[in-house]
């Protein structure tokens, strides 16, 4: 029999991710997923799961939970990203490491800073709500996926697919900790200039790859509005409208770039100087408002080498 | 000049087959994109039609940017051989539509900025055969083109906060229809209780690039 969590406190905008929705694009629904896809696979790869099983992303405030019946006894979760700490029964347990929760204990996400952290729990789909458009991933734009399209609130049930008795076995697998990533409030950023560069003046390309940008408090799940330098374009006009990536860099008329996030709106007519490598961008998701980036310009070739590195690592674990 | 490649970040290539809003060239959008669902490799994610693109999303891990870059610059060459004569009848879709009063909100002023009676502006609405260029921007939302220009109108100064799914409205030379609740600005001429998006159904969009939708005027 499979078992559940049963919500005690929901946090802060918990929602049901994957590594989201490709298939709603060409139908104008956001492609959503976790904001920290790092973290996603790899609290995924503790416990068992495959990389992009549908995880709970939490925000600012830790949610806490009671374990349901289960078969198994319990149920094997891991808690990543930044900014939280995991109970588990009142025992402390590190991010980056997989934990035994028997049934009636208590889990509970603490925040110490406060960014976006990630609870992964055993069973091959990970958490059991149904798949929308190939995906679990909650989209609150259009209130659908994810259990019943919105936020968990105090009281719901989250149901989990079967897990099995060995997961036991995995209980204190950690992901050593040079293998986790190095969050800052000043990271280095990796990108790829393009697809629109020639948009804009070499001046604003020069600046956008040399100068400090600050993340504004305007930041969520659709997009990180930055300011500095403005990047001044070659033209007024807008693109006609096109599709968008994870991570592109678009630039409207007061020069101030938008870094469009997880939720994006599927198109835009904003001309875009760049998009951030798969490696980088849960170092920017997990970056505050307040803090600080800097970009660095990096070839197509060498992002997908880091990236085919970070895969790697990540099957690595356990 | 067209077509164009440009890679968007390490797992996504933009195709740009030209830089205006035009039927035809929309056409060739979404003939290319039919020819990467029906003839797929390995390492196709998905790809997403605009105006005059196609974002091509892949997995790195399978394809890697030069074989993705040169698999795309074939298919777009076969899509050009093949002529505008190779692409199928578009689907017609009608849209029943409650014009003005509690469902159009904004169909005087729309009428009253034309300096034409309310009922012209109607059949003028429903008098033509909109394409749907793209669906972007929120779930089952429709890009329509040739809206009658006698009928454009300037957005509200400043959104409403919430307009309900089905509202048929103006924004300049557009017309369109809210596919889902959302904050908007466009003027409310009318409402249909259609519904242009529903995850539980599928297709999910009840509009796809490339149909034809006629709004024709019902009553409550």
């Amino acid at each position: 029999m499979s078992s559940s969590l049963y919500v005690l406190e929901p946090g802060f905008l918990t929602t049901v991710q994957d590594l989201g929705r490709p298939l709603g694009e060409p139908l104008g629904a956001p492609a959503g997923g976790a904001m920290d896809r790092f973290a996603l696979m790899a609290a995924n790869a503790l416990v068992g799961n495959p990389p992009g099983a549908a995880v709970l992303e939490f925000a600012l405030l830790g949610p806490s939970f009671q374990v349901g019946f289960s078969e198994a006894c319990g149920v094997l979760v891991a808690a990543a990203g930044r900014g939280f700490r995991l109970e588990v029964g009142g025992r402390a347990i590190p991010l980056w490491m997989a934990a035994w929760a028997r049934c009636g204990e208590t889990i509970t996400l603490r925040t110490e800073g406060g960014g976006w952290g990630y609870l992964a729990v055993s069973g091959a789909g990970g958490i059991a709500v149904p798949e929308v458009l190939g995906s679990r991933s909650t989209c609150l734009r259009a209130g659908f996926g994810g259990l019943e399209g919105r936020p968990l609130q105090a009281g719901d049930l989250v149901p989990l697919s079967e897990a099995q008795a060995s997961d036991y076995e995995r209980a204190g697998l950690e992901l050593p900790e040079e293998l986790r990533p190095v969050y800052s409030d000043h990271p280095v950023i990796d990108v790829i200039l393009g697809p629109q560069p020639d948009a804009f003046t070499p001046d604003a390309v020069e600046s956008f790859l040399n100068e400090e940008y600050t993340l504004t408090p305007a930041c969520d799940r659709m997009g990180y509005r930055l300011s500095g330098p403005a990047l001044s374009r070659r033209s007024t006009g807008e693109l006609l409208s096109e599709g968008v990536a994870f991570g592109a860099v678009q630039v409207p008329q007061d020069g101030q770039p938008i870094v469009l996030m997880a939720d994006r709106q599927t198109t835009g007519g904003y001309p875009k100087i760049a998009v951030g490598c798969g490696t980088s961008l849960p170092l920017l998701a997990q970056c505050p408002p307040g803090g600080t980036v800097r970009f660095r310009g990096v070839s197509v070739a060498e992002a997908q080498e880091r990236w085919r590195r970070m895969q790697w690592t990540i099957s690595s674990i356990g | 000049m067209f077509p164009t490649f440009a890679p968007c970040g390490d797992s996504a290539l933009l195709v740009t087959l030209g830089d205006r809003i035009d039927l035809a060239l929309n056409r060739r959008v979404h003939a290319l994109a039919r020819r990467l669902v029906d003839d797929p490799r390995p390492g196709l994610v998905v790809a997403v039609p605009g105006y005059a693109t196609l974002l091509v999303h892949y997995d790195p891990l399978l394809l890697g940017y030069d074989e993705a870059l040169e698999w795309l610059q074939s298919q777009v060459r076969r899509v050009q051989e093949g002529g505008d004569e190779a692409f199928p009848a578009p689907r017609r879709v009608v849209v029943p539509t409650l014009y003005g009063g509690m469902y159009g909100p904004d169909l005087d002023f729309v009428a009253e900025h034309c300096n034409l009676p309310a009922q012209e502006v109607v059949r003028r609405h429903t008098a033509r055969a909109y394409p749907v260029y793209m669906v972007g921007f929120a779930p089952g939302f429709p890009y329509l083109g040739g809206l009658d220009e006698s009928i454009a109108a300037p957005r509200l100064p400043s959104p409403r906060l919430k307009v309900r799914a089905g509202s048929v409205g103006i924004a300049g030379a557009q017309t369109g229809i809210y596919s889902v609740d959302s904050p908007g600005g466009w003027r409310l001429i009318g409402w249909t209780a259609l519904k242009l998006f529903d995850p539980a159904r599928s297709p999910a969009s009840l509009l796809a690039p490339g149909d034809l939708v006629r709004f024709v005027e019902t009553q409550p």
